[in-house]
């Protein structure tokens, strides 16, 4: 098992630092637009001429030295200009464009409620995946599991935010009544913030149960047949002791993976939910941040989402290494 | 003489037997898969409708004030009219066109890069492979929609960028399936034998392994244009992916949103549409996963539970 955790931690590291090229080209492509912003929003107001400007503009941007400079920087290798060395390796992701504010804070003050609607949609997915996904399995080519089935296709296809808007329009047409959009912070009103982010959860939940539910079906029907299954049974145990006691906990192993993997389209659908339903978290701030043109904050968002999954896929194939022993040792 | 007659006849029976492939996918589909044959005819209605929007839709998408603005259904506008007095029925038609450019296109651009990608990687393996296969761990861990999103904000909304970043994030995600197809038919004799009488890399890839990964590639090709066309509506939902008057589905929805409660039926067509299409696509996937790759399946034989159980243990014992 230690030799196998070495393995995975090593081969993180490239990763991690493909991950950080990948987000640092990304926003680098396009500052020519971002100057000519930030010059017509400042020219006006100084008496210096339009290339002086944009010189001092990309100079404060620190655009005036090479990429591979550029980059060294902003992970804090390289010093800056001031001699000091502050870039992602020291937790520091730079300031705002627009508000000056420090990025990390920024973000560090928006994950809670990206962390509180993903996990309500995990909670969602699963109660809604194991049962149903479990008695597809167990009455296999019924009339059950073909409802069961085309449920599941149903949660996959039908897209969340047309869901969410939906519920906008017509209970507010029906009951009068409109899912609360006013952010309160769980340590304020528990239960207005729950009330507020119970539909967004259940809904990025559905589409997350879609998936889990095929994959606990496959599972367990693969499980079913395996021959420790067949000797639960002639022992004369209870259906519901062999389903449960024998099988489930054999077939849950790979389900975990699913969820792990899962994890890149359950954010990305938060950021549609936090935008119909007014919740100031990360995805908020992607879209704000996108539209101001704010592009470190941008590289931000994205260098802390891609670590985040990075590092919980990382702990999903550790769990599955150590739920089933032949993984370890291939 | 008689052995013309022999020769016809070994023709014609092999001929009889040999039907066509796509014949046989498709009369296997209609008695075997029912959901997957209504996917197939959602998926036909989908292409129509793209194919002949011009004839079907009864206005231009981008025909302002043909009728009232925020107008409810009539028998003119079946589906109501929108904030320009544009009628909706032909925009939701003009729509299917839009989401099958992007569908198919970015599952075209998609499979061509799985393929490229995963031949190289699978076949080549060592270090090419190890390196190859960290720029797609790399690419994986983040979430698809704010690659998107960062993308089409630097680029700039409009159909051609849509398609080729869509393309080329499925292209990335999807070669792993098929590096591992590659790696498990690379082990199989004839691509040995192709190697022994001195065959080019590049001939054992397009001429012995391409053909043998032709069912996953397939499949990996319905599965995304599902994927592709809600994805790009929601990208465009939030306002990057395909600029206004061009009537994208997740577009309309978005702008529906606005006036959803003067006229709720400017936010319920589009989604349905894209609903009935996507759940369309994953069921014609599915069926077609099934036929083509049974392996995909997993397991053997099916479970009856305690039936089975009962009956093995009444069996008599074989041998003695």
């Amino acid at each position: 098992m230690r030799t196998y955790i070495i393995r995975r931690f090593l081969l993180i590291i490239p990763t991690l630092f493909l991950v950080t090229i990948i987000v640092f080209l990304s926003v680098r492509f396009v500052p020519g637009s971002l100057v000519e912003l930030m010059v017509s929003d400042r020219y006006r107001e100084s008496d210096v001429s339009r290339e002086e400007m944009v010189a001092m503009v990309r100079q404060q941007l620190g655009l005036d030295v090479p990429l591979w400079k550029q980059y060294l920087r902003w992970l804090g290798i390289w010093p800056q200009k001031d001699g000091a060395f502050s870039g992602v390796f020291e937790g520091d992701l730079g300031k705002s464009l627009w508000s000056q504010r420090a990025i990390r804070d920024e973000i560090f003050k928006r994950i809670p409620i990206s962390l509180e609607l993903g996990i309500m949609a995990i909670i969602t997915a699963l109660l809604v995946a194991f049962p149903i996904g479990i008695y597809s399995a167990i009455r296999q080519d019924t009339i059950g599991d073909y409802g069961g089935r085309s449920f599941a296709i149903l949660c996959i296809g039908v897209p969340s935010f047309w869901l969410a808007t939906m519920i906008f329009v017509f209970p507010s047409k029906w009951f009068h009544w409109t899912p609360p959009v006013m952010y309160y912070p769980i340590t304020q009103d528990l239960w207005a913030n729950l009330k507020q982010f119970i539909i967004p959860g259940i809904l990025m939940g559905m589409a997350m149960s879609g998936t889990t539910m095929r994959m606990t079906r496959t599972m367990m029907l693969e499980v079913l047949r395996q021959d420790y299954i067949r000797t639960a049974w002639s022992k004369g145990l209870r259906e519901s002791v062999v389903v449960v006691r024998h099988a489930l906990k054999n077939a849950m192993i790979p389900v975990i993976t699913i969820i792990g993997l899962q994890l890149p389209i359950l954010i990305g659908g938060s950021v549609i939910m936090e935008q119909i339903f007014v919740l100031p978290g990360m995805g908020r701030l992607m879209l704000d941040a996108l539209s101001a043109r704010d592009y470190p904050v941008v590289s931000g968002v994205n260098l802390v989402m891609g670590s985040a999954i990075l590092v919980i896929n990382l702990l999903v194939d550790l769990t599955y290494a150590w739920l089933d022993p032949r993984i370890r040792y291939r | 003489m008689a052995e013309g007659t022999t020769e016809l006849g070994i023709g014609a029976l092999t001929k009889e037997k040999r039907r066509s492939f796509l014949a046989d996918l498709f009369i296997r589909l209609v008695r075997e898969k029912p959901l997957g044959t209504v996917g197939a005819v959602i998926v036909l209605l989908l292409l129509l409708a793209g194919i002949f929007a011009n004839w079907l839709a009864p206005y231009g998408y981008n025909e302002v004030w043909v009728g009232p603005k925020l107008g409810p259904t009539t028998v003119h506008f079946w589906l109501g009219t929108d904030n320009l007095g544009r009628d909706q029925l032909s925009r939701v038609i003009y729509g299917a066109r839009i989401s099958m450019f992007v569908g198919l296109g970015v599952s075209a651009i998609g499979v061509i890069l799985n393929a490229i990608i995963g031949l190289v990687s699978g076949f080549l393996g060592g270090a090419t492979d190890l390196i190859i296969q960290r720029f797609v761990d790399a690419w994986m861990c983040f979430p698809g929609i704010f690659i998107i999103l960062t993308v089409m904000a630097i680029l700039g909304p409009g159909v051609p960028q849509m398609i080729i970043v869509l393309g080329v994030l499925y292209g990335i995600t999807g070669s792993r399936t098929i590096r591992s197809a590659v790696i498990a038919v690379k082990e199989n004799v004839y691509v040995e034998a192709a190697k022994a009488i001195g065959c080019p890399t590049w001939r054992i890839l397009i001429r012995h392994l391409l053909p043998n990964i032709m069912a996953p590639l397939i499949i990996i090709f319905t599965v995304s244009i599902g994927g592709a066309i809600l994805t790009e509506s929601s990208v465009s939902f939030l306002g990057y992916g395909i600029p206004p008057p061009i009537p994208s589905w997740g577009g309309m929805l978005s702008q529906g949103r606005l006036d959803m409660f003067q006229a709720p039926w400017l936010a319920v067509w589009p989604g349905l549409a894209l609903a009935i299409v996507v759940y369309g696509i994953n069921m014609f996937g599915d069926a077609l996963r099934d036929l083509l790759d049974p392996r995909l399946r997993g397991g053997l034989g099916r479970y009856s539970g305690r039936r089975l159980s009962k009956q093995l243990s009444r069996r008599k014992p074989v041998d003695k």
